[in-house]
């Protein structure tokens, strides 16, 4: 009876195969934690051990994660808002009530849209970067090589990516909700016949420091996240530069998973 | 070479005692035991998928052992913590098979950054000292160069010059001359003499190469299926009757005798260990 047979194998083998994806996905998120807890640990007593966390490599990660990204970010950004804007108006029409638009948009811009479309975006360049560089190195010994010259790796490579995307996330993230909101602010003047001036008003009015906290709280997470992700799919490279591009992928899908997931938790838990 | 050979014992700066290793429940290494004296050149030989290359892995602590003793300038290092491993990564110098230059690096950068993670000197006597090793490995005037930029022969060396960079008392260099035309390789060779003779390293030298491994040892070691076959002179190898390593230095097929029913069950995949 090999059809009978077969039927609970073949159940067996993808139970196998969910318990398997399982543990590497918890093994995963365990070495994420070693990371980010060594990371500290090198940051605060790394001077002490011979290995100090040099401020060069910190300021040059700052540059190409940060200012490099400033142009996609704007442009992204002005999109977005003049997005909101349009969609907003026209939705609120049919209760006759567009000039409540301001309110809508201000609060999306700095809570929701601003975080997580430049965590999206900086996961995308930045954190699948982070996960083709930490690949290639591995397959090409140069992480032993840091080992045998007695360069810790965590403190020389994961330290300035995490310092540096923790600390222009959030700058990108505030320039990002400047931009969309002065996109959103044109169109809403021009169609509303407001002014300018009138609109920053009422934007002040709609948004609480409460808020911008909201939407710079959560973007602090996903710079850990996009830094972690990054790190750990790319040491987690097979192969030669065929497996340094299928880590990068897995960088980007896990780095943006990981933000939207993690976006949803902390509005359920800061919002009801 | 015989001048370079040393006339009184020199004290013993690697000693491996009874190392055994596994990678998941195959084992790599049996037993392995080694000692290579101060100053001198000794050349691990073997067949790919001996374990020489497992063998160094555990020389530089990348690796743990599940048994055994490795002592590197006498001290255990299998015994020891990470902060202690980095202080004796100091001493040790590590050209790997493909360079390992850091490739965002040029190539001045990549041979000063061990002195500037360990010392505190200023950049200019830095530069000063790349320029210096950069010279001795004939790479003089490439310092600006991207490693992209660089051949293979070229690799090595700057790989080299970053290994020498801190004086280490010890070398170790992963195939030196693999991939290399033979005159590229037979310059690789003079510059590990040179190495040696200039500045008493002590030199580990992993390879499959006979020809550069006959002209640079003082001693070797032939690896076999993760034992050790012999070790001994230049002259000790060649004149070795042991049938394996006959066929090591005569580059001939051996032929495994198998067991008919050891065949049959590789072949059904019986034997196989359990993943």
């Amino acid at each position: 009876m090999p059809a009978a047979e077969a039927r609970p194998a073949a159940a067996l083998r993808m139970l196998e195969g969910i318990g398997r994806a399982s543990a590497r996905g918890l093994a995963a998120v365990g070495f994420g934690a070693t990371l980010l807890s060594d990371s500290v640990w090198w940051i605060a007593r790394g001077r002490q051990h011979g290995q100090v966390v040099h401020a060069a490599p910190v300021f040059a990660e700052m540059m190409a994660i940060g200012i490099r990204a400033l142009p996609i970010v704007t442009l992204l950004s002005a999109t977005i808002g003049l997005m909101l804007a349009l969609q907003g108006i026209y939705s609120l029409r049919q209760f006759g009530a567009e000039q409540q638009v301001v309110l809508g948009v201000a609060l999306g811009i700095t809570r929701e849209f601003a975080p997580l479309i430049t965590g999206i975006l900086v996961a995308g360049r930045s954190g699948s970067a982070l996960a083709a560089r930490l690949g290639t190195m591995t397959i090409s010994n140069e992480i032993d090589a840091l080992r045998v010259m007695g360069v810790n790796p965590v403190r020389f490579l994961v330290v300035p990516s995490l310092l540096a995307l923790l600390v222009m996330l959030p700058c990108l993230v505030l320039w990002s909700e400047l931009v969309a909101l002065g996109a959103a602010g044109v169109y809403v003047v021009g169609e509303l016949g407001t002014t300018f001036g009138v609109y920053v008003q009422e934007v002040n009015r709609a948004v609480a420091t409460g808020d911008l906290m909201h939407g710079l709280g959560k973007t602090a997470i996903f710079a850990v996240l996009i830094a972690l992700v990054g790190i750990v799919d790319g040491s987690a490279v097979k192969g030669g530069a065929e497996g340094v591009g299928r880590v990068t992928t897995n960088a980007v899908v896990h780095g943006i998973t990981a933000i939207v997931f993690t976006d949803m938790l902390f509005v359920f838990a800061t919002t009801r | 070479m015989t001048a370079a050979t040393p006339t009184t014992p020199r004290p013993a700066v690697i000693e491996v005692d009874d190392l055994v290793t596994h990678y998941g429940t195959r084992r790599i290494l049996d037993s392995v035991s080694l000692r290579v004296r101060q100053g001198e050149i000794m050349v691990i030989m073997g067949g790919s998928g001996s374990g020489k290359s497992t063998l160094l892995r555990h020389l530089l602590a990348l690796e743990k052992p599940t048994s055994g003793r490795i002592s590197l300038l006498g001290q255990d290092i299998t015994q020891m913590d990470e902060f202690e491993l980095y202080a004796l990564a100091r001493k040790m110098g590590v050209a790997f098979q493909g360079g390992a230059l850091f490739s965002s690096m040029t190539v001045g950068e990549n041979v000063m950054l061990p002195l500037q993670e360990h010392t505190k000197l200023d950049r200019g006597t830095m530069q000063i000292m790349m320029r210096i090793k950069l010279e001795i490995v004939n790479l003089a005037g490439f310092e600006q160069l991207m490693p992209s930029e660089l051949s293979g022969g070229m690799i090595k060396r700057a790989a080299f010059a970053r290994a020498i960079i801190m004086d280490p008392a010890l070398l170790f260099c992963d195939e030196p001359s693999a991939g290399l035309d033979p005159v590229v390789s037979a310059a690789l060779d003079e510059l590990i003499l040179r190495l040696r003779n200039a500045l008493g390293m002590t030199i580990v030298v992993v390879t499959h190469e006979l020809e550069s491994a006959f002209r640079i040892a003082d001693r070797i070691t032939v690896l076999d299926r993760g034992r050790i076959l012999a070790t001994g002179t230049v002259e000790e190898i060649r004149g070795s009757s042991n049938p394996r390593i006959q066929n090591l230095l005569n580059r001939r097929f051996d032929e495994e005798t198998l067991d008919p029913d050891e065949y049959m069950k590789r072949l059904t995949g019986e034997g196989a260990p359990a993943r």
